[in-house]
């Protein structure tokens, strides 16, 4: 077994509005900053042992369907590093 | 016959459904849910609050404790299921009925009266009413923007699935009537086993008891005795 740290990002589809993000971006241009878009995300770590990369990243990808990410409005992405 | 308002952690609104419900004659119980769901009973309400916090997303937490799978169950089998603000949200986590109630297009926490429209009236929730009638109802929810995709959302106005949308006094849809950017305005929609089963932010039961003024939501609760 080793030991890994899968890192699951999830982001809203493109399309799907994100409030908080626009609220976000309204607030740093009134701090003055000047940028073109903001989009959020949420980011989970996650540590875990497995028995090679595929398995562990077989068992976050199943984590992110069923728990981390709603289908219906998110994309996600697993990365999976050597802890 | 009893109906279970099932009572999550965060859970606020269900004594408000089982007074609702018996101010209607149906007889309703409290259900803790690390109890399950008792064998006699024919009706659930998943009522609104805050469930687990609002962890990862509303709902999220609720959709997946083990009573859920019993709802699911219950459900196939044609048991009513009435989802409400969370329970709404709960309803759409756990695959009961379709799309996603997620942040509010204002970014803010509303609580406000809204109008409704009956978009199908042959429904057990919408029994009550005429196709068409403009229904009066309190909302309080930070997530309850209706979103699903384009494909999904015309095919569900196909089916009929959508049973209430946001409108204003007169009836009209519109943007400035619709207070969360919901899709379409959709405020409820019939589940995919049926439309025994059925989620809708706005909450009938803090409009059914004559003493708050307000009895437009007793028709959805109705559902329960068809």
């Amino acid at each position: 077994m080793t030991q890994f740290t899968a890192t699951v990002t999830v982001r809203l589809k493109t399309g799907v509005l994100d409030p908080e993000a626009e609220t976000t971006q309204r607030a740093l241009e009134r701090l003055g900053f000047e940028l073109e878009d903001l989009r959020s995300a949420d980011h989970f770590e996650i540590d875990l042992e497995a028995d090679s990369v595929d398995d562990a990243a077989e068992r976050v990808e199943s984590m992110a369907e069923r728990l981390l990410a709603n289908p219906t409005i998110h994309d996600y992405e697993v990365e999976i590093d050597h802890r | 016959m009893t109906i279970a308002v099932i009572r999550f952690g965060g859970s606020n609104c269900d004594r408000d459904a089982v007074q609702a419900l018996e101010s209607l004659g149906v007889d309703a119980e409290l259900v803790w849910h690390e109890d399950g769901l008792p064998a006699e009973v024919e009706g659930i309400v998943l009522p609104g609050g805050f469930s687990y916090g609002d962890y990862l997303r509303a709902g999220a937490m609720a959709a997946r404790s083990p009573i859920m799978d019993e709802v699911r169950a219950a459900a196939d089998d044609g048991m009513p299921v009435l989802g409400i603000c969370n329970g709404a949200q709960i309803g759409s986590e756990s695959s009961l009925t379709p799309g996603a109630f997620t942040t509010n297009e204002s970014a803010r926490f509303q609580c406000e009266h809204v109008h409704l429209r009956v978009e199908n009236a042959d429904t057990p929730w919408t029994a009550a009413y005429e196709e068409g009638d403009v229904i009066e109802l309190p909302i309080a929810h930070g997530e309850g923007r209706f979103e699903v995709d384009d494909d999904r959302l015309e095919q569900l106005e196909a089916d009929d699935r959508i049973v209430f949308r946001y409108c204003d006094a007169e009836g009209t849809v519109s943007p400035e009537a619709n207070p969360n950017g919901s899709k379409h305005s959709v405020a409820g929609v019939t589940g995919d086993r049926g439309d025994h089963v059925a989620v809708l932010m706005p909450h009938p039961e803090r409009a059914t008891l004559e003493d708050l003024g307000n009895t437009d939501g007793a028709g959805v609760l109705e559902g329960f005795r068809a």
